[in-house]
């Protein structure tokens, strides 16, 4: 798997950048053959691909639609409701845990990103810059913890609590998030690292910058893209995090978002408007936060596993 | 200086120094890992041999009864071929779809980036409330999905789609490959940006056919990318359990649990068994990626 595809791309080689030279240049071409922007066959295609991202839009906006239904006509047939009703954002804090288990969920990602950077950062900046013993043991061991799932470990982890003493804590939940988004955070950051010439760090050094001094004025800025997407990516991971925090969490007021989500749905009559009101809260601000770093997210999700 | 150090044999002291510097870089993220990934491992692998009460407290050595009992569930076999149906389904028909998504995708067209950006959405939200809403879409008289194909005169009333084991298992498929769908497709529409254009130039000058073009330039250089993919949705489909749970909590009975739901299922009743499952599921990711890993290459020996 030597190609170098974006995904078989070693993380030193600046990733995210350069791939899409190649696409730009076979556009311009296209474009000028065409002579108008784009060719009957492109409208078409668009008109195809539009159909499509409107069906992965479409369950979310149902979601929405929802929870903005006034509460008597949720058992109706109506696709859209008579009125919104914008209180349902508001009753939901009152009337659920809801509130409760929002505060659990930043606390819990929060602290899962801040432990994540606080050890990737060293692990990936010394990996990028050294070839030390025990190195290549190292990145194999990171590439384990990205092949194994919370959910294939979830009895061990319930069981490793229990003799911990950890059960029903938000400390589980930090380390377990923690742990398993390490590794895409030690391969984005090392690659980002292993771009920034070591060269720049000497300069500010013979200019009178001490060691970390180089390292907090010249490197972690320019590595600053990286650090941005490491941090996005496990804050929404560990936001995102279900399975873990049901089996290890069990008092209702001190379980995260989802699965404070999850015994909605257990209630007799589940009450569809605020569960969903809920979960728009939850979804939209990750998933701008998402778009924002798209482009690092494939390289970062691939790159151990090509080695 | 550094001369006489290099040619000279490096004290114990030194070499001790030497192998310790990357300690406080590493030494953090190897603890966190210790702690959190592999010592489970070991605790799991443990339990699965233990005699475990249902408040937790170990009474000793059970030997492998965990194991026989695991196996002798009625359910079991079952269970494992939902796993099998559900894991070479759900990957192969995310593969196939984002093949086509990826090429549609990498289109010129108006408004790219942002049909582009609603593919984010199921990507950044939480499965297990995409899962969710799928349920609410699915219900009997007032699901959006029963309401359409009825005013569309699909049907003359609203199904219970989740009730059954027949409708439920395609329905749960479908999301599991509706949220894989956005990862799959953006890790080949990587791949496409580095096939060079020059070749496909090449080709349309020889005259290659569109679809001759696709099977023997693109897929071949969309082989690593398609790898990779491959590999992961293997593994998190496999470990896909908040689908299941939010739609049907594996029921009724079993009878849509895979074994990722099983072994939680098992959790409330006896954990040395539900131990027993994790690590049998454990060893079947193993396997599984072990084998599509070595039958892809497999098939690159041959390519050369």
């Amino acid at each position: 798997m030597s190609t170098s595809t974006a995904a078989g791309r070693k993380p030193g080689a600046g990733a995210p950048k350069a791939a899409t030279a190649g696409g730009n240049e076979a556009k311009r071409a296209k474009s000028v053959l065409g002579g108008s922007k784009y060719s009957q066959k492109q409208l078409w295609f668009g008109a195809l691909a539009w159909v499509i991202a409107i069906v992965f839009v479409a369950p979310y906006i149902e979601m929405a639609i929802t929870a903005l239904r006034p509460k008597d006509e949720l058992t109706g047939d109506g696709y859209v409701p008579s009125k919104f009703e914008w209180a349902n954002f508001v009753d939901v804090w009152d009337k659920s845990t809801l509130g409760d288990n929002l505060k659990v969920s930043l606390l819990v990602a929060g602290m899962s990103t801040l432990l994540v950077l606080v050890v990737s950062l060293p692990a990936a900046y010394y990996t990028a810059r050294k070839r030390f013993r025990g190195r290549g043991v190292f990145l194999m061991l990171v590439l384990v913890t990205q092949m194994f799932q919370p959910t294939s470990l979830l009895v061990g982890l319930y069981r490793e609590f229990y003799i911990l003493d950890l059960l029903d804590s938000y400390w589980a939940l930090v380390l377990v998030n923690g742990a398993f988004n390490l590794a895409f955070s030690v391969w984005i950051l090392t690659a980002y690292f292993s771009a920034i010439p070591v060269e720049l760090e000497e300069a500010a050094m013979i200019d009178g910058a001490s060691r970390l001094g180089a390292l907090r004025r010249v490197t972690l800025p320019l590595a600053m893209p990286g650090i941005v997407t490491a941090v996005i990516f496990t804050f929404i991971a560990a936001w995102n995090e279900f399975t873990v925090a049901l089996v290890l969490v069990t008092t209702p007021d001190k379980q995260p978002l989802t699965v404070g989500i999850n015994s909605f749905l257990g209630a007799y009559r589940v009450e569809w408007q605020y569960l969903f009101a809920g979960s728009v809260v939850a979804i939209v601000p990750v998933v701008i936060l998402f778009a924002y770093i798209e482009k690092h997210v494939v390289s970062g999700l691939t790159a151990g596993s090509v080695k | 200086m550094a001369e006489t150090a290099v040619r000279r044999a490096p004290s114990v002291g030194t070499r001790v120094k030497k192998a310790l510097a990357p300690l406080p870089w590493i030494g953090p993220a190897v603890l966190l890992i210790g702690l959190v990934v592999l010592w489970p491992v070991v605790v799991m692998v443990w339990s699965s041999f233990q005699r475990i009460r249902r408040t937790g407290i170990v009474v000793g050595p059970n030997g492998t009864d965990n194991y026989t009992k695991l196996f002798d569930e009625p359910d079991f076999v079952a269970v494992l071929w939902n796993t099998v149906v559900w894991v070479l389904v759900v990957v192969a028909v995310t593969l196939v779809l984002s093949l086509f998504l990826a090429q549609l995708f990498n289109q010129h067209f108006p408004g790219r980036r942002f049909a582009r950006w609603a593919m984010i959405v199921p990507w950044a939200a939480s499965v297990f409330m995409t899962a969710v809403v799928f349920k609410w879409m699915l219900h009997e008289t007032h699901g959006v999905i029963n309401t359409l194909m009825v005013d569309l005169h699909l049907m003359d009333a609203g199904k219970d789609w989740l009730g059954k084991p027949s409708t439920a298992m395609p329905w749960m498929m479908a999301v599991a490959v509706f949220v894989s769908l956005p990862f799959t497709t953006y890790t080949l529409l990587a791949g496409l940006q580095t096939v060079p254009g020059e070749v496909y130039e090449a080709a349309r000058i020889d005259g290659a056919s569109t679809w001759r073009t696709y099977l023997s330039i693109t897929l071949p250089l969309l082989k690593p990318a398609i790898l990779v993919a491959v590999v992961i949705n293997l593994i998190n489909v496999f470990n896909s359990f908040p689908i299941i749970w939010a739609m049907t909590n594996g029921g009724p009975g079993y009878e849509t649990a895979t074994t990722t739901v099983f072994m939680y299922q098992l959790k409330a009743s006896d954990i040395g068994e539900s131990a027993a499952m994790s690590v049998a599921n454990f060893a079947m990711i193993i396997i599984l990626v072990a084998f599509f890993l070595v039958v892809s290459r497999g098939n690159k020996e041959t390519d050369r």
